[in-house]
């Protein structure tokens, strides 16, 4: 993979990455009081009602990475999930809202590496890529030359993107070169298939450690970077994604290249979703509320969505059984 | 640099709606308006016009003004303007009501305040609607901090009413208490004010600003309805006038005042000589400094709660911001990204960070100020962002390369201007930090615990926020030093302003004393007494006085038994600048100050008797060893409380502290009396130094022998040069000179009613923290009258540094 400090001539061109350098991430200064009043304050300060909140809510559903992560998964759960991931939204609701010509469908399907091949054939020619967990998701406790060849599977099978977890004990001994090393592997091993970082952020817990993991791992290519799991005891919080995205920010002001977040785990209500969509805005900018720089990692999710959107349309507060389970 | 550009919104008031189609698209905010119709009906139901409320009800005034909208310029409603008469009966209503609402009992008035809390919280979305109304702030701050921290203020303080008995028995309420508060934080200064006075006893007229009079008016309507009795709490809107009228109302026991330094000044002339109690709460110029280990996306965010929080019309806004210079290119910058993403808008939009400014006068000034700062070479940054074409708005700006000596730099502007400066090391930082004739708060970023707890202490200024910014809240004093005013508002610190002394309260005025005159005296053939010098002692020197005249000190018969030096303006200039110079006596351990009290104590024993014929030759006082005796106690005292006096812990609502800190006033001036010239002396200067003060003391004029005795005293007990200095002569000319000199922080005066009444008129250059005896005679051998934390307290000021923590 390219080793470059070098600008990239598109401003989308896909992360290649930069040289180690401890540097980048020796003079990480955060406060976590600070941090936490400015999430805290911020649902305050932006408010997005009516139209506007039906909109933005619709941008969310397109950004979500519709996601089962479960020991009793199987083909037909999946395929569920799949056909909901095509049409997520009821189309009387799309009609009311002016998206009934709009071909409105999640940001991606998410998914482990025994069903990417089930997800692949159920979405094909719907444009919607398959996203697997990878590196012995969640734990990320394999022999790394297994994580290499898993990463190496599920591409061979479809995949489109793949969920890496990082080696928590790297973060928590400071040991950056081999977090990078790690990731970096991780990255070629993806090929063409775009790379999510999960950091686990729950499991490294100071912000500064968070800040530091990010940058190690956008320094080694990934495409997005990823707060959790979602098996850990806390996952994807406002806190711990001002701090990601800054470092996202920083990222982009040394390299030129946009990366993306991933909050995943936790954001189970539109309005949670609402604030992250306003805090990408707020901290990185309008071109982070798209699918290529902005994925939601939920399940539960898109039903609430759903009953927002009805309730806009209708007047109406709605119930989950008017619209069909993912 | 871009200049700005202003762009008008396409539609008023609430921005141009799009549909969800286009919003899909371009993913702006659409408008996000809080429903003003409850308001509207209460502003329909009092018909859009108020009078005043007194004793309980609603009392029409004789002449109307109109308070507005900032945000459209439309009439909001008619209030009364009130006159003298006004003012007459609102006092005479408190007056009444004071009795029974003192004896009611702290319980008894801790139910009330708590009722009044709970009323607050049941209407907080009636008040935070009026309030952004009537004053054009975001109704996010009314709703997220004005009302809460409002109720938060009298739940606190129904506390202090419960506590009040077992607590603060040796105090009592003043009495009738007159309250003028400003238009930027209207209900929540009628929260501060209200609240610790009427807890403590007092009865209340309240003026709110002109600008502002509808939740005081609102509030004073529904706390009559959940039951405060008529009189305790009465509201006169209007102007300046109507504040003036207050102000010198002689049936008003004591002002409670925030708004301009001005305007205090003003006050503080009004009152002096009268008795009045005194809290001012004045303007500042506020230090923001950015250390280049700092979390600066997080100062970054601090800098916008700090000068455009409430569109920067705050006293104690962050106005001047202070990055060292290694990361002031990349803060600068990240600042001008991050005010770019800044909204303003009607401040009835739930997604706006800036409303609109208070009145178009004022909005003229700050746009004046900026113009002026750019006149004198500043670098001007206003974003891209869209105002509405109406109403009285002003872009966010910044101002780079502003020099110190630049207008801007020095002048409150209350707005949302910041102006920019770099420094070099911490050192530095104070020094510009501290280059301000005010001193209210000030904002330290830092990661390094050992550094930023370096800096909180030298900066001159009553709140620090460590990391963090404009926190406040009901359990942490608030208020200045130097000319941001005296006086504290929250926590226990703040409670003692609405509170007097009860063994000071029974003080009676003065005896006169008969003057002696010199008596003819026969000479003879004896050998003589060695003929004795007392000269001044200036910087731990004796020295000459400048003028080099003396004056003779006679004994009740009318004999000289010694001359003294008769100092002036140049002795107290000089003794002034040696008492500045001894500022390690300040940041000396309190271990080490004790040790020095305990040993002048020591030495005064040592020459007891010597004390005791001295003191009998001046005064004919024949238990004069008494004197001797009590003076040496007392020294012992300060000596015990040096290391004991300690400031507090706050526990505010936040995972952090707030560290109460007592910290010496700096030079005190110090005017003795005539009664007990040793131990009056004593009384005075012990408490001073025990805290760290530095002192130019005027010994008693008619006995200042007892003083003059003490250089040797004093000289071989190590007390540092400049610590103590005094200065004889005649006191009316020495405090005139004492209380006119701007680089005295604090005056004490204990002498004639005239020479109180200068004190408090001829201080007002720098807003000197004042301690006077009106010419009442304090008995100095009352330890519950004269010694202890009853001085101690007017010994120090409260700094709060605040410190959220957590990794």
């Amino acid at each position: 993979m390219a080793q470059t400090n070098i600008v990239p001539m598109s401003a989308s061109a896909r992360n290649a990455g930069v040289a180690y350098d401890l540097d980048w991430i020796e003079d990480v200064r955060i406060n976590l009081s600070a941090s936490e009043r400015r999430v805290a304050s911020l649902p305050g300060r932006r408010s997005v009602k009516k139209d506007a909140q039906a909109a933005w809510l619709l941008k969310a559903v397109t950004c979500i990475d519709l996601t089962t992560l479960s020991g009793d998964d199987t083909a037909s759960r999946v395929r569920r999930l799949c056909a909901k991931a095509k049409q997520p939204v009821r189309e009387d609701i799309l009609e009311k809202l002016g998206f009934a010509e709009r071909n409105i469908h999640t940001g991606a399907i998410c998914v482990y590496h025994r069903f990417v091949k089930t997800a692949v054939e159920a979405l094909e020619g719907s444009g919607i890529p398959v996203a697997a967990v990878s590196t012995g998701f969640p734990a990320g406790l394999v022999p790394h030359n297994l994580k290499l060849k898993e990463i190496e599977a599920s591409v061979k099978d479809g995949a489109q993107e793949i969920d890496i977890v990082i080696t928590r004990e790297h973060v928590l001994t400071g040991n950056w070169r081999a977090l990078y090393d790690e990731m970096r592997d991780f990255r070629s091993a993806c090929g063409e298939a775009h790379v999510k970082a999960i950091l686990a952020t729950g499991d490294i817990k100071t912000m500064r450690n968070v800040a530091k993991a990010s940058m190690i791992c956008m320094m080694a290519g990934a495409d997005f970077i990823k707060t959790s799991t979602g098996k850990e005891a806390v996952n994807a919080t406002l806190l711990v994604t001002l701090i990601m995205l800054r470092m996202i920010r920083e990222y982009q002001e040394r390299t030129g290249f946009k990366v993306g977040y991933k909050p995943a785990g936790g954001v189970s209500a539109a309005k949670d979703v609402l604030n992250y969509q306003i805090l990408m805005k707020e901290e990185l900018g309008r071109k982070w509320l798209e699918p290529d720089l902005f994925r939601v990692g939920a399940s539960s999710l898109l039903a609430d969505i759903e009953r927002q959107l009805e309730h806009h349309v209708t007047g109406r507060y709605s119930a989950f059984n008017r619209h069909p389970v993912g | 640099m871009s200049p700005a550009v202003i762009r008008p919104s396409t539609a008023i008031p609430w921005g141009r709606i799009l549909s969800v189609a286009e919003y899909f698209e371009t993913m702006d905010y659409g408008p996000a308006p809080e429903s003003d119709a409850e308001v509207r009906a209460w502003l329909a139901a009092h018909k859009s016009s108020f009078g005043h409320f007194i004793g309980g009800s609603f009392v029409p005034g004789a002449k109307q003004i109109e308070t507005n909208e900032p945000a459209t310029g439309k009439l909001l409603a008619g209030i009364a303007d009130g006159s003298k008469k006004d003012i007459d009966a609102a006092v005479s209503a408190a007056r009444n009501a004071h009795g029974p609402w003192e004896k009611l009992g702290g319980h008894g008035r801790a139910r009330h305040l708590y009722a009044l809390a709970r009323m607050l919280q049941r209407h907080a979305r009636l008040f935070a609607v009026l309030e952004s109304l009537d004053n054009g702030k975001p109704i996010r701050e009314t709703r997220d901090l004005d009302v809460p921290l409002a109720v938060r203020h009298f739940y606190h303080h129904a506390g202090w009413a419960q506590l009040q008995e077992s607590e603060l028995s040796a105090y009592k309420a003043i009495g009738v208490v007159g309250q003028i508060i400003p238009w930027n934080f209207p209900l929540l200064m009628l929260a501060w004010k209200v609240a610790p006075a009427l807890a403590a006893g007092n009865t209340v007229v309240l003026k709110p600003a002109e600008f502002t009079p509808l939740t005081a008016l609102l509030f004073a309507e529904l706390a009559h309805k959940v039951g405060l009795p008529p009189g305790v709490l009465n509201v006169v809107t209007g102007e300046g006038a109507t504040g003036a009228a207050l102000v010198e109302h002689a049936g008003v026991d004591k002002i409670a005042f925030t708004g301009s330094t001005e305007v205090g000044r003003l006050i503080r002339k009004a009152t002096a000589g009268t008795g009045k109690s005194l809290t001012l709460e004045l303007g500042g110029k506020s230090p923001f400094i950015v250390f280049d280990d700092a979390d600066l996306d997080g100062a970054v965010e601090g800098v916008v709660d700090a000068i455009w929080f409430n569109q920067g019309q705050v006293c104690c806004a962050g106005s001047r911001l202070l990055v060292q210079e290694g990361v002031a290119i990349e803060f600068i910058k990240r600042l001008k990204r991050r005010m770019g993403k800044l909204r303003a808008g009607h401040p009835l939009d739930k997604a706006i960070d800036m409303g609109a400014i208070i009145d178009p006068i004022q909005l003229k000034r700050i746009g004046m100020l900026v113009d002026k700062g750019v006149a004198e070479g500043a670098e001007k940054f206003q974003p891209e962002i869209t105002l509405p074409v109406t109403g009285c708005f002003f872009p966010p700006t910044l101002l780079t390369n502003v020099e110190t000596s630049s207008t801007v730099a020095t002048e409150e502007i209350f707005g949302p201007v910041l102006v920019s400066m770099t420094f070099r090391t911490p050192d530095e930082a104070v020094m510009l930090a501290n280059n301000s004739r005010y001193g209210l708060s000030a904002s330290v970023w830092s990661e390094t615990i050992g550094l930023a707890l370096d800096i909180a202490p030298k900066l001159q200024c009553g709140v620090v926020w460590v990391n963090a910014t404009n926190l406040f809240d009901a359990a942490v004093g608030f208020g200045g030093y130097r000319e941001s005013g005296f006086g504290r508002e929250g926590g226990c610190e703040g409670i003692y302003e609405y509170l007097k002394l009860k063994a000071w309260a029974a003080r009676k005025p003065k005896a006169i004393q008969r003057v002696a005159t010199e008596a003819e005296v026969k000479q003879n053939f004896n050998e003589p007494l060695v003929d004795r010098t007392a000269k001044l002692f200036v910087g731990g020197k004796q020295a000459r006085p400048d003028g080099n005249y003396s004056r003779a000190i006679l004994s009740p018969s009318g004999k000289i038994v010694g001359e003294v030096g008769e100092g002036n303006r140049k002795d107290i200039r000089n003794a002034v600048a040696a008492a500045r110079g001894a500022e390690g006596w300040s940041k000396a351990a309190a271990h080490n100050r004790a040790q020095i009290l305990y040993y002048v104590a020591e030495n005064l024993s040592a020459r007891s008797d010597e004390f005791a014929s001295r003191i009998k030759a001046m005064t004919g006082n024949s238990k004069a060893k008494y004197e001797v005796d009590a003076s040496i106690q007392r020294l012992f005292s300060y000596g015990a409380w040096a290391d004991k006096y300690d400031g507090a812990v706050h526990s505010p609502p936040l995972r952090g502290v707030a560290l109460a800190m007592n910290e010496p006033l700096g030079v005190v001036g110090v005017i003795c009396p005539d009664e007990a010239p040793l131990l009056g002396f004593i009384s005075l200067v012990a408490p001073l130094i025990a805290m760290g003060n530095r002192v130019v003391v005027v010994p008693s004029e008619r006995h200042p022998l007892a003083a003059t005795d003490l250089y040797q005293v004093l000289e071989t007990s190590d007390v540092p040069a400049g610590v103590i200095n005094i200065v004889t002569g005649g006191r009316d000319t020495l405090l005139k000179t004492l209380a006119e000199h701007d680089d005295v922080d604090a005056l004490w005066v204990f002498g004639s009613k005239e020479n109180s009444a200068n004190a408090e008129k001829l201080s007002t250059g720098n807003l000197k923290r004042t301690l006077v005896d009106y010419g009442l005679a304090t008995d100095w051998y009352d330890a519950a009258s004269s010694e202890g934390p009853v001085l101690l307290r007017n010994a120090v000021q409260v700094k709060n540094i605040w410190i959220p923590y957590g990794e």
